[in-house]
């Protein structure tokens, strides 16, 4: 065989690569934002009978989704949850992997053993687990509570509804907000803190000047993920919230009547308060790490891959 | 704790007998199990679609992670926030969407007109794995794009100019290079795939059932606890297997340590 010359061959087929490429990216792009584009144009919709049906822009709907009680209950119920199940999510996740930071390694890869299966598992198998267990709860803490309140007669009964919701959500976000804020702790300056304690700096004092600061974007990305995630979070809330209706829940009710451009006015609603969130979060990592000088900015979402 | 407390209890109720009203009664039979194995279609029903939706994923997501790796340029930043805004924003919402898409209204109507015969992609497998892809796509980007970001353009260079063709290159550098995203990706995709089931109950039109929506079923509609804990109990077990298969024949003879789980 005779060796041929190495020579870089004439490349003709680039552009149409380059041109390939450009154009799939370009396809993706409008196959991700199309369907939220259709939600939001029909929910302008002014008909009063087919959501497909344009008959020119109006805000009816949504000043009938606004006027509709059950609505404006799921608003709240939704709302409440997203933002209670947020604060506790971030403090005990926050907590959490502090708390980490000190134990023993034998104890630590136990843990990371946890997290591992717990990645594993569909949230679907979470959620029914959680129905579970909250059941078994009410079951035996209704009797006691009726034994100790029961003087007046009318003791307190636990149900299905907002908290166990709330909780629920709070035993999924836990971790999210733990692996974010694990991902930080693990990047920081270690020396900052052996320093505050050469100065004589109090635990507290250190936690408060040193550690927070540094910790603080990734508090702020878990607080706001949790939030979103509990705002918009079907499968769960399915199973745990008994009656109580979140907004989700309802539009996943009004889908099996038909998709009536009410649902559509709801869903942009939803898609207005979740991409606000983005958005503000966004900014405020990105000023943060601008401020200290850090090069670039973490899209919110690639923290969780 | 938090964690294994409820799934132990699951285990323990896989075993119960379904109360007169529902619920659990506790005993310890094997029906449960004994019943699943005799009716096992929606499980492989679910290992069909949560199977072909991650190689979908893989290759709509390969070329996009690709681009924005080497050819985005300024741009970059710009199209990964567009990436991730549909991924969180509401998953029910961009599928109800699809509902509209795809209905009488959208294609199916307009493939009805234009073939002259009745076509239902909407309530088929089809429509399912579009949902599929639509909504775990930014999934499988991610771990790609952060993997081929470290690809050395050089190394492109060096095997171009030692005269090898773009699939070979494509196949002996790049690829390598990219497998941990394409393992730490599949991964992403397939373990909610296994449990999805809200996307199947609206693009399905409720006439396909995988596990979530037997799962459901069993839990909400039909009370019948037990039941669904032993078919739970099932699909961590096909999880567990097939994912620890699934890492350890793929990153037999590399370092495993490349491949992140998290």
């Amino acid at each position: 065989m005779t060796a041929r010359p190495m020579r870089p061959r004439v490349d003709r087929w680039a552009p149409v690569v380059e041109g390939g490429f450009r154009l799939q990216a370009g396809l993706v792009y409008a196959f991700l934002f199309l369907p939220i584009l259709v939600v939001v144009v029909f929910s302008f919709n002014g008909t009063t009978r087919y959501v497909t049906d344009w008959q020119g822009f109006s805000l009816v709907w949504y000043q009938r989704a606004l006027a509709d009680q059950t609505v404006q209950a799921a608003l709240r119920n939704s709302l409440v949850i997203a933002f209670i199940n947020a604060i506790l999510a971030t403090a005990f996740g926050t907590m959490a992997a502090l708390a980490l930071q000190r134990v023993p390694r034998r104890f630590r890869i136990v843990f990371d053993a946890l997290t591992f299966v717990s990645i594993i598992i569909p949230e679907i198998v979470i959620a029914l687990a959680t129905l579970i267990l909250f059941s078994a709860f009410r079951d035996w803490a209704n009797p006691w509570l009726a034994f100790f309140a029961g003087a007046d007669g009318r003791p307190p009964k636990l149900a299905l509804g907002v908290w166990s919701t709330v909780a629920a959500h709070v035993l999924f976000n836990l971790s999210l907000v733990l692996l974010i804020v694990r991902a930080r702790l693990s990047g920081m300056d270690r020396t900052l803190v052996d320093a505050s304690y050469d100065l004589y700096a109090t635990p507290w004092r250190t936690f408060r000047q040193i550690t927070l600061p540094q910790l603080l974007p990734a508090i702020v990305a878990g607080f706001l993920l949790a939030f979103t995630f509990s705002f918009d979070d079907y499968v769960i809330s399915s199973f745990v919230a008994g009656s109580t209706e979140t907004l989700p829940l309802f539009v996943f009710g009004q889908i099996h009547q038909g998709i009536t451009p009410l649902t559509n006015a709801i869903a942009a609603v939803m898609l207005l308060v979740t991409i606000t969130i983005l958005l503000v979060g966004q900014a405020v990592l990105t000023r943060q790490s601008r401020a200290r000088g850090e090069r670039g900015s973490t899209p919110l979402g690639m923290l969780e891959g | 704790m938090l964690l294994v407390i409820p799934l132990a209890i699951v285990v323990v109720y896989s075993f119960g007998v379904r109360g007169t009203d529902g619920g659990y009664t506790p005993a310890f039979v094997l029906d449960n199990y004994d019943r699943l194995l005799s009716r096992p279609d929606p499980f492989i029903l679910s290992l069909e679609i949560a199977i072909s939706g991650t190689i979908l994923c893989v290759l709509v997501g390969f070329p996009l992670a690709y681009f924005l790796a080497t050819r985005a340029g300024k741009r970059k930043t710009l199209l990964l926030v567009l990436l991730v805004i549909p991924f969180w924003t509401s998953f029910l919402v961009r599928t109800i969407a699809w509902l509209i898409i795809l209905g009488p209204a959208g294609l199916d109507g307009f493939l009805t007109n234009l073939l002259g015969r009745d076509v239902s992609i909407l309530g088929s497998p089809w429509a399912i794995l579009l949902g599929i892809v639509y909504n775990y796509l930014p999934l499988m980007v991610f771990p790609l794009y952060v993997t081929l970001e470290r690809l050395d353009p050089t190394l492109l260079e060096a095997s171009k100019d030692l005269g090898a063709a773009r699939w070979a290159t494509f196949r002996q550098i790049t690829l390598p290079i990219a497998a941990p995203g394409v393992i730490t990706g599949s991964i992403l995709v397939f373990i909610p795939l296994m449990g999805e089931y809200v996307i199947p109950s609206i693009l399905g039109l409720g006439k396909i059932f995988l596990i979530g929506n037997v799962l459901q079923l069993d839990f909400l509609a039909s009370r019948n606890w037990p039941a669904g804990s032993a078919k739970a109990v099932v699909l961590i077990a096909i999880m567990l297997i097939s994912v620890t298969f699934y890492v350890w024949t793929t990153t037999r003879g590399r370092a495993g340590r490349d491949v992140s789980v998290l």
